[in-house]
């Protein structure tokens, strides 16, 4: 069971490569490449997990605080950056799929393909 | 000041970026001056990073005071100054000619597009610069987002190439992530020195080789390696001029750095960093020769020059592969004159285009004496490009060679030169239609999008859109004639401690 959050992380992984690859609607391919940056995101903060371990807050007046009782913070910290990346890229795909549906009035990317030709 | 210069290259860029559409809401013109005054301050503390480095040696710059591991820092030594200068002095040149293909459209869509513009170089140079293999990702995804937006800007097609270029890139950069997070599983650091300290002694090799074999994925494909170009002809071809001179010319040679970065100076030498520059080194060679053959069919001028991209970070990859002395020397060679001439290439394209709507190749009949001052910078660069002397493209090619035969490697040799050879066809090709055919009665109705275009016209681009392009096919032919001076000034220091 102890790697069950890293075959989840995995399956995420997949299950979005795989919606990229196959999916026709650019929305769809979208959210796919969420699950994927999803997928990154538990990867980073299993890693952090210990057994046993506490949030790391350290009580007030613990001079001498052990790092193993604690969970890693850096990982957290770490993908709370990425999340905002990942916010940003979000923005900027959404803004193009906005874009792209007032030309073409569709998302379906055989339809877009079509357009362009015309 | 001048104890920061590391941070501010980085600093300008970014902050003017913020203040640039604030003040455009008032004036195009001001958003413009600031914006070209940010460039040209963070290439000054660029050309002074690398001076200093070369004087005293590696600069390490401690972000907030914050002592590494634990702070992020900002490392510049000769390779990082000089790939600074590089970037930095591309960005300003491809910033200067943009003011054209703004013409016509409202002042806050242009101070905005100069925003990206900026971010966009705000990002590149943090990649070079920065000692942190975190930060290094979050660089990446500033400069990756402002180009897809920069991209995007090119009209109807554009959008949806720059769509598709955002899907892959994404998961390039989250590969890249990914194998970060293995790195830091295994040796429990983020700076890239101490990462290079302790992955020798790390205890697992298959976490190590998986964390590589992400991050070589990664980069590979941000750096359109052959086989995993796809995104990149699309994403090039219909861009804006400015736009496409800068990501094609510099956005790729940032990711080529990235990747010496990791292999030769992060992963312990031979090995698992070993197996990869051999990997890289056969993609290289299959990339030199594919992409030179797709440039050579196609019709638009545009997308001729993509496909040449792809074999073009071909010969860089290529001596990285070869990993001796010569063979580095000539792909950091390479990176830079690749850089120079394919922003002059593009930016000639896209005058070529304002001016005449001449799109495809077959176009370019008799424009060589209608616009002569574009095409003959057209034809410097293209002549560095094949790989004649006196141009600087020459001696990138030479090095490869001398490299390649050291290590015995034929078959790399022969795709050198078929790559070269394919080359001159497909630039000639250019050239020929241009000097040496006849215009087309046709073309005298080009088509109605062009004609339109607040920059169509008889004769020559106004001069704000040539002197960057003429400044380039300049530094073409000058990197060439002081090519020495370079390699010894600046190539050899940077590669010192790592060819052997």
């Amino acid at each position: 069971m102890e790697h069950a959050i890293h075959v989840l992380a995995t399956l995420l992984l997949l299950v979005g490569l795989h919606g990229m690859l196959t999916r026709r609607h650019l929305m769809r391919k979208l959210m796919a490449m969420n699950l994927l940056q999803v997928a990154v995101i538990v990867f980073f903060i299993a890693l952090a997990a210990k057994s046993g371990a506490q949030p790391p807050i350290t009580a007030v007046g613990d001079a001498a605080p052990r790092a193993h009782d604690y969970v890693n913070p850096l990982p957290h910290a770490l993908m709370l950056t990425a999340i905002v990346v990942g916010v940003a890229t979000n923005g900027v795909a959404l803004a193009l799929l906005i874009r792209i549906h007032r030309r073409y009035g569709t998302l379906d990317e055989p339809d877009v393909i079509l357009g362009m030709r015309e | 000041m001048s104890a920061h210069l590391p941070v501010l290259m980085v600093v300008l860029p970014l902050a003017g970026a913020v203040v640039v559409p604030v003040v455009g809401l008032a004036s195009a013109r001001a958003a413009r001056a600031l914006a070209l005054l940010a460039l040209v301050l963070a290439h000054l503390c660029a050309v002074g990073a690398l001076r200093v480095v070369l004087a005293n040696g590696t600069w390490r710059y401690r972000l907030g005071g914050w002592a590494p591991p634990w702070g992020i820092e900002y490392v510049v030594d000769a390779l990082a100054g000089g790939m600074a200068v590089l970037v930095s002095f591309v960005a300003l040149l491809t910033a200067l000619h943009a003011r054209y293909s703004h013409e016509g459209r409202n002042p806050l869509n242009v101070a905005t597009s100069h925003a990206l513009h900026l971010l966009l170089a705000a990002g590149l140079l943090g990649i070079v610069v920065t000692g942190d293999a975190f930060n290094l990702y979050v660089f990446l995804e500033i400069s990756a987002l402002s180009a897809y937006a920069l991209l995007a800007g090119g009209g109807a097609r554009a959008e949806v190439a720059a769509f598709r270029y955002l899907l892959i890139g994404t998961v390039a950069a989250s590969f890249y992530l990914l194998g970060i997070g293995y790195l830091y599983a295994a040796t429990g650091t983020l700076n890239l020195a101490d990462l290079a300290a302790r992955l020798p002694q790390a205890p697992d090799a298959g976490v190590v080789g998986t964390g590589l074999a992400l991050i070589v994925i990664g980069l590979a494909v941000k750096i359109a390696l052959f086989p995993l170009h796809g995104w990149l002809p699309d994403a090039y071809a219909y861009a804006p001029a400015p736009t496409s001179a800068f990501v094609s010319s510099v956005m790729g040679k940032v990711g080529a750095y990235v990747v010496l970065r990791f292999l030769f100076f992060v992963f312990p030498a031979g090995g698992q960093a070993g197996r990869a520059l051999d990997l890289l080194g056969l993609a290289a060679a299959a990339a030199i020769v594919a992409g030179s053959v797709m440039a050579l069919a196609q019709r638009d001028l545009r997308r001729m020059l993509a496909y040449s991209s792809v074999a073009q970070t071909g010969y860089i990859m290529l001596g990285f592969g070869l990993g001796n002395a010569a063979a580095l020397t000539g792909a950091l060679l390479h990176v830079v004159n690749h850089a120079v001439m394919k922003a002059c290439l593009f930016l000639s394209a896209g005058n070529l285009l304002a001016r005449t709507g001449a799109a495809g190749v077959d176009e370019c009949r008799g424009v060589g004496a209608r616009l002569p001052v574009t095409m003959g910078a057209f034809g410097v660069a293209a002549v560095s490009m094949i790989g004649l002397p006196p141009a600087g493209g020459f001696f990138s090619k030479w090095y490869l060679v001398q490299g390649a035969l050291e290590r015995g490697a034929w078959i790399y040799v022969a795709a050198i030169v078929a790559g070269s050879a394919l080359t001159a066809v497909y630039m000639f090709r250019v050239l020929e239609a241009a000097y040496f055919r006849p215009a087309a009665p046709s073309a005298a109705s080009p088509p109605a999008e062009a004609a339109n275009g607040p920059l169509f016209g008889p004769g020559e681009a106004p001069a704000g859109m040539l002197v960057p392009m003429l400044i380039l096919a300049l530094a073409a032919l000058g990197l060439g004639v002081f090519n020495q001076a370079l390699v010894d000034g600046v190539v050899a220091p940077a590669l010192a401690g790592v060819a052997s």
